[in-house]
């Protein structure tokens, strides 16, 4: 009874998060919203048994791409407000095609095609039953799913690149220390030996 | 209230997209919100997969929906870094505006 109690919990104040990620006026607080949302979410993953994965969704969705999210926002100085109008004239499509949306989906649902008793029962990977998630996790991932895993990480990679060469501009007017200028000094261009005459100075 | 079953998550799952989708549409002038939106819709995706890999005891399902999760983040920085060159070329984030291509 509990676990079924912490699931309405869970899925009630996600959706309500996910309402507000929506509708809210001000960014800051769509992105404060969308936290809650990957907070909750993460309880229903732990609630279903897959706490590697609730685990992660707060590493990777709070702790990284929220925290982006907010860097952008801050960083970007723009009137929000504006981008607001016209709010209410895409209102009606809007939510028209997600009612609609929503009702085929609950159809497909409850049409009993997704049913425990229609799943397959063959299973690819079963689930084992003495090991903790994490370990069994572990134990398909980096073995069955060593090359699409290497792939995920080849995708970070370019990803960081992307970014990093994306938002990457050379300012003109800016001093930097140039290395290989620094390296490539001779004793020449560097040190002049200029004999002082006592009582006279250099000038 | 009955047992939380399959259905259940389904539900929560395709109620979430369903906000996604609205979201894109209400906000679609505001490309840091679409971006959000999207992420709401991955995140229901996510549910889907982890409800089918436990109630069909399958672990195979957790593993993709990390991969899923690898490519939203990836996604994200990659659009967020065109949102700030976005800005820093046009002066605005609005959908309307970047028409440069004639798109």
């Amino acid at each position: 009874m509990f676990p079924d109690l912490m699931f309405y919990v869970f899925a009630s104040v996600m959706l309500i998060a996910a309402l507000g990620v929506v509708t809210a006026k001000n960014p800051i607080f769509s992105v404060l919203f969308l936290i809650l949302t990957f907070l909750n979410c993460s309880g229903l993953f732990i609630l279903m048994g897959a706490e590697f994965l609730g685990l992660m969704l707060v590493l990777v969705y709070v702790g990284a791409i929220a925290v982006m999210f907010l860097f952008v926002l801050m960083t970007i100085d723009i009137d929000f407000a504006m981008l607001k109008e016209g709010y209410a004239s895409y209102m009606p499509v809007g939510v028209l095609t997600g009612v609609v949306l929503l009702v085929e989906l609950i159809l497909a649902v409850k049409s009993g095609l997704f049913s425990s008793d229609h799943l397959i029962t063959q299973t690819a990977m079963p689930i084992p039953t003495d090991t903790q998630n994490i370990t069994a996790i572990g134990q398909v991932l980096f073995t069955d799913y060593l090359a699409p895993f290497q792939l995920a990480g080849m995708v970070l990679l370019v990803a960081m690149i992307g970014a990093i060469v994306l938002t990457f501009r050379r300012r003109e007017g800016v001093k930097r220390q140039n290395i290989t200028e620094q390296v490539l000094r001779t004793r020449k261009e560097a040190v002049e030996l200029k004999k002082v005459k006592s009582g006279q100075g250099l000038v | 209230m009955q047992d939380v079953g399959l259905t259940h998550f389904l539900i929560l799952a395709a109620t979430l997209f369903s906000i996604g989708v609205v979201g894109i549409f209400i906000n679609r002038k505001n490309i840091i919100l679409v971006l959000m939106c999207i992420e709401l819709m991955l995140l229901s995706v996510n549910i889907n997969f982890v409800a089918f890999s436990t109630f069909a005891g399958d672990i195979a399902g957790q593993i993709f929906s990390f991969f899923i999760l690898t490519v939203a983040a990836a996604e994200v920085s990659i659009g967020l870094a065109i949102v700030t060159v976005l800005f820093r070329n046009r002066g605005s984030i609005e959908i309307e505006q970047s028409n440069l291509m004639k798109g």
